[in-house]
């Protein structure tokens, strides 16, 4: 009989349900129903079938069309988000511990679904698709920066580049979410939130390590003293953001909130800078903005593209 | 009293997670995980078991601090209240002369 009931006549047996009464005389039974029909009222239907996906894309609008310039702009950030993703998925099955391969696990798709964003919306402007921007362009074509390209090292050397990335990230997507492109607004205020959480990561684990053993602060210090030469590329400004205006933040104005997170994270963990860099060497000329990279990118697209590339339309 | 679930050689120490999924309802306990510390625990947790918006609050606790009643006590422990049904509201006959009852 039920099953023949359709959802409207569900619902109006529903109301229908025996009002509380209000006499002395309740027994177990009608307090029982009463709290039913209350529970019924407060939650509504509750279904654990019933999962809405949100959008899996993040921009103002799906069909908006990037101009060159912009369309530039946000595959140099959809390549840092992309190549850092691949970077850190290699942690799967090798971090720490388990805990440890879920969070690094759980950061790189966040990155990764920054660059799903930015590549679809760069690719409006020449009728190319995410996977085409991620599969089908060679190394010359990318356009990140040093920073995300550099390997994996140990785990002091993922939480240092983590450190410098999310900072910056955060930084910059802030800035970023005030655009007057609506999808770049969209995307990196969706952004800022998962970088947020990025940034405590790898603070967090600063922290622990240079306050952690001695062979812990010493490997902290050798990360800190191999990636801290790829901060400046970050914040050089070029003819490219002279043309974009108020689409994006110059790279260089982001230098004064990036330099104070920085010195109080590793004031916190007790560090100086004296105790890492090295004055032997300099900042980097890194040329990825420009598609010139770090020897290991090649290796990197390798194994990133080899399957999209040996069996072209391969789905799974 | 050994932890369920704690195992000797284990890095880092077991905590116990619970997370409350709306306001007004309860935390609830979902599992468990390791971490160093208090700190990283909350961490691992939100990435463990808020994967699909589950939560909107979360505690751990270090799986030590919480004190277990004995399974091979569950007969003095549960089995007592058996045939004690005047703790039960339902055992009284309401009395007809008090209203509002």
């Amino acid at each position: 009989m039920n099953a023949q009931l359709n959802d409207a006549e569900l619902a109006e047996s529903a109301k229908a349900a025996p009002a509380a009464p209000t006499s002395a005389r309740r027994d177990a039974a009608s307090i029982a129903a009463l709290h039913d029909a209350e529970a019924a009222d407060v939650h509504g239907d509750v279904s654990v079938d019933d999962v809405h996906l949100a959008a899996e894309l993040a921009g103002a609008d799906a069909s908006a069309t990037a101009s060159a310039d912009v369309a530039e702009y946000a595959m140099r950030l959809g390549d840092d988000a992309l190549i850092l993703s691949q970077r850190l998925g290699w942690w799967i099955s090798r971090a720490p511990e388990l805990e440890e391969d879920m969070a690094l696990a759980n950061i790189a798709l966040d990155l990764l679904g920054h660059a799903r964003s930015l590549l679809h919306y760069a690719g409006t402007a020449s009728a190319r698709t995410e996977d085409d921007l991620a599969y089908w362009r060679d190394e010359h074509e990318f356009r990140c920066a040093w920073l995300f390209e550099q390997p994996n090292g140990d785990f002091a050397h993922t939480i240092a580049r983590g450190l410098i990335a999310a900072i910056w990230m955060q930084e910059l997507y802030t800035a970023l979410s005030r655009s007057t492109d609506a999808s770049l607004a969209a995307i990196a205020a969706k952004a800022v939130k998962e970088v947020a959480y990025h940034r405590d990561h790898a603070v967090q684990w600063t922290l622990r390590l240079a306050g952690g053993t001695e062979e812990s602060r010493a490997r902290m210090l050798v990360g800190l003293t191999d990636l801290w030469p790829y901060i400046d590329e970050l914040f050089r400004d070029d003819e490219l953001h002279d043309r974009l205006g108020d689409i994006a933040p110059r790279p260089s104005s982001l230098r004064a909130g990036f330099d104070e997170v920085w010195s109080a994270v590793l004031a916190e963990a007790e560090i100086a800078e004296a105790d890492f860099v090295n004055p032997k060497i300099g900042q980097s000329s890194g040329g990825g903005r420009f598609g010139n990279h770090s020897t290991h990118l090649g290796p990197l697209l390798a194994e990133m593209q080899v399957l999209a590339r040996r069996h072209p339309g391969a789905t799974w | 009293m050994s932890t369920p679930g704690d195992v000797a050689g284990e890095g880092w120490p077991l905590y116990e997670v619970f997370v409350r999924a709306n306001r007004g309802l309860s935390h609830v306990h979902v599992g468990s995980l390791h971490a160093p510390d208090d700190d990283m625990a909350l961490r691992n947790a939100r990435d463990l078991y808020t994967r699909r918006n589950e939560g909107v609050s979360v505690w751990v606790v270090r799986s030590s601090a919480i004190t277990t009643s004995d399974p091979d006590l569950k007969g003095a422990f549960f089995e007592s209240p058996a045939g004690k049904n005047y703790r039960h509201a339902k055992y009284y006959e309401k009395s007809a002369e008090v209203p509002h009852l």
